[in-house]
């Protein structure tokens, strides 16, 4: 047993607080945005130049000027405003969005960030992830514990080119939640049901400690 | 001054060969369109463009990196394009990727005389590689320049005979900042009305930006990722 996306996405709603200002990450963070109550009064930001983000528009009703960081198209909530591409990385680096929730390839345990680029892989670009990773107040990353191949995501030190430094606060994957406190490294908040601390040991390449002894 | 010019075509008429461009738009939305097509048809090539993405294959930019008109990019995402990679992997196509904050603060410091400001953005990444970075307040920061271009390439929603324009919804993006850092601002609307008629407190990039707009023309709009929600 462990968490699924829809779970993973389901757990990180619960660390979004009411009244915050959130940007949801392209892939398995978008989906978080189902799994906040509607009276959270949670005011979502699309980097694009959105922020008061609605839902997928009806059919019929989509208009090829009103998209998301994503290009898909969405609504915009009563109150809502949209703005210039230099005004919303003001938002972002000023320090005025509340959490960012972003996928990842690789955190460190220092909380070091790469979620841009694979050695050797495709050439995708930057987009808002240095920004958002580095500007907002609280950094969530969404990712399973391990690659495709098996190999941990949560390491040591990153291979992967890096997208920022120090960044990460938490970890929530389908194993379990991780903190990423500095000068001690990733400390296990909660395991998924069914899964021990020592499972997620040997799936993470660096130590796991307890929250006891913190 | 008379800023309304006939056609694209003429407008973009007098761009050569190697000229420095910007082009407003995120991904497919707020493109403009009209002008693009005009520079693509007029063949200018060796171009360096500053564009957040570079179109698809076939739509918005796409045109012009399909024509060989484009030396360099400027950007900072460009996953949507095969072709694109094809030609940056043969060595065809110089490519420069910045973060997008990055790149929309370096527009806007350009258009406002700023040649270079700290940003914490970057710092630790290949992104810093070979640029100054400093430390202000105890937190690391990475010394960025200010971008202007020979010409801007922008699209509103509507404006007027002075220049003077407005946006729509998430059309506005990179556009009204790139309209700013143009030494030559080309504008292209839906909708070009009388001076007078947009009001002053609407209007998004005031005309002295803008030296020469045009009516746009069989706008496609394209959509990249059509999401809808069922009806209850």
């Amino acid at each position: 047993m462990a968490f699924t996306r829809q779970q993973i996405a389901a757990r990180a709603a619960r660390e979004v607080p009411h009244d915050s200002v959130v940007n949801l990450g392209i892939g398995l963070p978008t989906l978080v945005a189902d799994h906040v109550p509607a009276d959270a009064n949670v005011w979502l930001h699309s980097e694009n130049g959105l922020l008061g983000m609605g839902p997928f528009p009806f059919e019929g009703e989509e208009d090829p000027q009103l998209i998301n960081a994503g290009k898909q198209t969405v609504t915009v909530l009563p109150g809502g405003s949209t703005f210039d591409s230099a005004t919303s990385f003001a938002m972002i680096r000023g320090g005025h969005l509340d959490l960012a929730i972003l996928g990842a390839m690789q955190v460190s345990q220092h909380g070091d960030l790469a979620n841009w680029a694979i050695p050797g892989g495709r050439i995708m670009g930057i987009g808002g992830a240095m920004d958002l990773a580095t500007g907002a107040k609280r950094i969530l990353v969404l990712m399973t514990h391990t690659n495709k191949k098996g190999a941990p995501k949560l390491v040591a030190q990153c291979t992967f080119p890096l997208t920022a430094v120090g960044a990460v606060n938490r970890v929530i994957t389908d194993l379990a939640v991780l903190d990423i406190v500095p000068g001690r490294g990733f400390v296990l908040v909660e395991c998924a049901p069914g899964v021990t601390p020592e499972q997620v040991q040997a799936a993470t390449d660096a130590p796991v400690h307890t929250q006891e002894l913190a | 001054m008379n800023k309304v010019f006939a056609s694209a075509a003429q407008a973009v008429a007098d761009i050569a060969e190697d000229a420095v461009i910007m082009s407003g738009g995120f991904g497919l939305c707020g493109n403009p369109e009209n002008l693009i097509r005009a520079l693509h048809t007029q063949g200018t090539g060796g171009l360096t463009i500053v564009s957040n993405n570079c179109g698809t294959d076939d739509c918005g930019l796409g045109i012009l990196l399909k024509g060989g008109q484009v030396r360099k990019m400027i950007s900072s995402y460009v996953g949507e394009n095969k072709h694109f990679e094809g030609l940056m992997l043969r060595g065809e196509l110089e490519v420069e990727l910045n973060p997008q904050g990055t790149l929309a603060e370096r527009i806007r410091a350009g258009g406002a005389g700023i040649p270079a400001f700290y940003t914490p953005t970057g710092y630790g990444t290949v992104i810093a590689e070979g640029k100054e970075c400093r430390d202000f307040d105890g937190r690391m920061y990475v010394l960025e320049r200010g971008l202007t271009a020979d010409f801007a390439l922008v699209k509103a929603w509507k404006g007027d005979t002075h220049g003077n324009l407005v946006f729509k919804a998430t059309a506005r993006n990179f556009n009204s900042i790139m309209a700013t850092a143009g030494r030559t601002t080309i504008a292209e609307v839906e909708e070009l009305v009388p001076a007078g008629e947009l009001g002053g407190d609407e209007i998004h990039v005031p005309g002295i930006y803008v030296q020469r707009i045009i009516q746009g023309e069989h706008y496609e709009k394209w959509i990249e990722q059509r999401t809808t929600r069922p009806r209850a």
